[in-house]
């Protein structure tokens, strides 16, 4: 098995080379992924770069990113592979006049001439490096989930009518699998990973973040904005805010020209930070800042 | 660099640790373990951090459990790691050395020498305060380990946790006052600006600060623990159970938060569920007139039969729960579970109950946050008749009264409480009533099961006219429950 990494430290190097900054316990799992050839499932809060953590693996091994979007009602012939059926007619029509035995017409039309490939084929057969992402594994039902369980654990795909097709790429793929954790994933799934839990960044790696992601904004701004945005994770909210939002927030400031944050920012921008309207004014209250009364959004309240 | 030995001991503290994990309740799986074994072989031993990512990411698959691992880890590889390899980070703290010294040894070295040996308690809260608002880890880690050696008091041989040592260190450091100490100093110092914003940032600042603190506190005092008693029986001492087995009735706060967290997920699961048995079963009972019209295009031969679509079955909801004394700390849990299912289903009712009986359903569509819902429930629900005592028979009554009437085939009755009647009549004739009319009538009792019918528990007069009895005490009898629910949908 080709190494793509040597060290932990060179794994949080090279993701920093691709604005991902990481800590040890993501990027050791990432190293142990290649090293042991297993899968990384990545559970966690929404927006908290489960899914750019597979782009930037993907990025720093010059790797294809082959990504698989589950969803409810997703099957085989989404997942793994279909077979072109027009095209099955269509060789059997051309085939018609000609005098062939049935084993011949059967042995043509179930090749790999027919085979539709699916993200999981695509990614077993393809030469170059990849990464296999599997999006959101939460949404497919549980027993969809042991369509799965081959590829993690041999990664190969058995087709009734052509064999087992296995890996021919000399480099092992990585295969990263995300879940919002809506609902509790099989033990024979999660014993075929590496389990990697991702929260909310620490202030540091936060304030880190948004420099790097919005590298025009000031240093204390960004100091302020990690503080702000940890702040209002401690109170008792119903969606606290991701990531994602917080460097929508810094990119807000900054378009706004705002060089420090006082109470009047936070009253005005609050919204972009959080989408309930009970939130919101639950977080104003507790900063003690006001905001504008007329509320931006409808409420969230069923 | 490291010999057969080394190595050897090195897979016995491994698997030390592993059995560890296994007694504390974790399933750990046989291939997990030796994926672990695979995976340290990758990475240096002398780096904790990484160390801890490894045996965690392949040995922690449940998020809940990492707590849990993390005790263990450090009480396994406070110790093991440090004999293994020079240049382990502990080498400059004074004590590091101490390996292989009894307590007694360790505590008069501390105390006689060493860089802090010589300071008066007034010097070292002086370079604490120094410590804390610069954030000199190193500093913090010296400071903490001399607090340890002068004030915890440690006797050697007691098995104990750890925790009246840790809560000795911090009373003689003044921790509880130390944070507004630093708001203090920030001030005068014109660090924060007035207002109650920037003073509530700062404030959290320094308590996390302070956090950092408390973890070296105790994470030193952990150590000498396990140089006094060894690894094994300190991880027994610290054995503390999974989440999801923590009994409601005994959780404390910090225990709470998290169960808080954990209902939802389960109720929304529960939601999803029901959701997805709507949808995949999509074939009702055959439609006749369709598929007569159907099989006209065959020449009136029946070939495409065709099925009604199911009417959606729109679950109702009824809550009865007893929020008496005697399940308090289960009410507040079962109030918590109920703003839950209000928030995922959307037909859900509320009763709770002492010995009167009223309605919550409005407290809790009315408001946004749980906190505020149950404060409202507490204060303004009428649910006193006589004396405060609960009397089930009398509630259960004025609930058949008022509203029997509407439940339906539809409803689930979900009722949760003790049955502790206080030797009241039962009035068992109004469950009867109510199971006759609803789709399903459940109780969820926080009492382990051996307890019930005894004393004044007349569980059983109830059961006679429920389609189910659970014992609901922790998180997993509570899924246990959901999943009976969900499967007999």
């Amino acid at each position: 098995m080709a190494d793509r990494f040597d060290s932990v430290p060179q794994v949080i190097e090279r993701l920093r080379s691709v604005d991902y900054l990481s800590d040890a316990s993501i990027a050791g799992v990432v190293f142990l992924a290649d090293k042991l050839g297993k899968p990384i499932l990545v559970e966690g809060p929404a927006g908290v770069g489960k899914t750019e953590l597979a782009k930037a693996v993907a990025s720093i091994t010059n790797s294809r990113l082959i990504r698989l979007q589950c969803y409810e009602g997703l099957d085989e012939a989404k997942a793994l592979y279909e077979w072109n059926y027009k095209k099955q007619l269509l060789r059997i029509q051309v085939d018609r006049d000609q005098d062939r035995d049935w084993e011949t017409v059967e042995g043509d039309i179930f090749s790999e001439e027919f085979l539709l490939a699916r993200p999981l084929l695509e990614a077993i057969r393809s030469e170059e490096p990849v990464v296999l992402l599997i999006d959101e594994v939460d949404r497919i039902e549980i027993e969809t989930e042991a369509l799965l369980l081959e590829v993690l654990s041999d990664f190969q795909v058995s087709i009734p009518e052509l064999g087992t097709i296995t890996s021919a790429n000399p480099v092992r793929p990585i295969v990263i699998l995300t879940s919002n954790n809506t609902r509790e994933l099989s033990e024979a799934l999660k014993r075929r990973c590496l389990y990697l839990h991702v929260d909310y960044p620490t202030l540091e790696r936060e304030e880190e973040i948004v420099r790097v992601r919005v590298p025009e904004i000031d240093a204390t701004l960004a100091t302020q904005i990690a503080k702000v945005v940890a702040s209002i994770r401690t109170m008792d909210i119903k969606k606290a805010p991701s990531i994602s939002e917080t460097i929508d927030w810094a990119r807000t400031l900054i378009y706004l020209g705002r060089n420090e944050i006082d109470p009047e920012t936070i009253g005005e921008t609050l919204h972009v930070l959080l989408k309930y309207q009970g939130d919101i004014q639950k977080a104003r209250k507790e900063l003690g800042v006001d905001g504008p009364t007329s509320p931006l959004r409808g409420t969230a309240s069923r | 660099m490291t010999t057969a030995g080394q190595t050897q001991t090195m897979f016995d503290a491994f698997q030390g640790f592993v059995h560890e994990l296994r007694a504390a309740g974790l399933p750990v799986s046989m291939t997990e373990n030796l994926d672990a074994m695979r995976a340290v072989e990758y990475i240096p031993l002398e780096d904790r951090e990484s160390l801890k990512a490894a045996l965690g990411a392949t040995l922690v698959k449940h998020h809940a459990h990492w707590k849990v691992f993390e005790t263990v880890f450090d009480v396994y590889f406070a110790y093991y790691s440090k004999g293994v390899q020079a240049g382990d980070s502990d080498e400059d703290d004074p004590s590091a050395d101490a390996e292989g010294m009894s307590l007694e040894e360790m505590m008069a070295a501390m105390e006689g020498g060493g860089a802090m040996g010589e300071l008066d308690n007034e010097a070292l809260a002086q370079m604490l305060m120094n410590a804390l608002m610069t954030m000199d880890r190193e500093m913090l880690r010296q400071i903490a380990g001399a607090a340890v050696s002068r004030f915890a008091g440690m006797e050697p041989g007691r098995p104990v946790g750890g925790a009246y040592y840790l809560y000795r260190t911090l009373r003689q450091l003044d921790a509880e006052g130390l944070v507004s100490k630093m708001l203090q100093q920030a001030q005068d110092a014109g660090e924060i600006a007035e207002g109650a914003y920037d003073e509530r940032l700062a404030k959290e600042e320094f308590e996390a600060r302070l956090k950092i603190l408390k973890e070296m506190i105790e994470a030193e005092i952990r150590r000498r623990l396990v140089a006094d008693r060894g690894v094994e029986a300190m991880a027994r001492t610290l054995r503390k159970p999974l989440p999801e087995d923590v009994d409601f009735m005994h959780a404390s706060r910090e225990e709470m938060l998290h169960l808080q967290r954990a209902i939802y997920p389960l109720t929304r699961a529960l939601a999803a569920r029901l959701a997805q048995k709507r949808r995949r079963r999509n074939r009702g009972t055959l439609d006749f007139r369709q598929t007569v019209r159907r099989s006209l295009s065959y020449g009136g031969v029946p070939v495409e039969p065709k099925f009604k679509h199911p009417k959606p079955h729109k679950p109702e909801i009824m809550v009865i729960a007893d929020i008496s004394g005697s399940v308090a700390s289960f009410a507040r849990f079962t109030l918590q579970f109920v703003y839950a299912m209000q928030s995922e289903f959307s037909r859900v009712r509320s009763w709770v109950f002492i010995d009167g009986i009223d309605e919550v359903t409005g407290f809790f569509e009315d408001s946004d946050d749980i906190a505020e819902a149950i404060h409202k429930v507490n204060t303004e629900a009428n649910v006193v008749w006589v004396d405060g005592h609960s009397d089930y028979g009398h509630a259960f009554e004025m609930w058949h009264k008022e509203h029997i009437t509407e439940v339906t085939k539809k409803t689930t009755v979900i009722i949760l409480g003790d049955a502790r009647n206080n030797y009241h009549a039962t009035q068992a004739w109004t469950i009867a009533e109510a199971q006759k009319r609803a789709r399903r009538v459940f109780w969820l009792d926080p009492e382990p099961r051996g307890y019930w019918d005894t004393g004044d528990s007349i569980i059983s007069e109830y059961a006679k006219y429920c389609d189910g009895t659970f014992e609901c005490r922790n998180l997993r009898q509570l899924r246990t429950f959901v999943t009976a629910v969900i499967d007999a949908q």
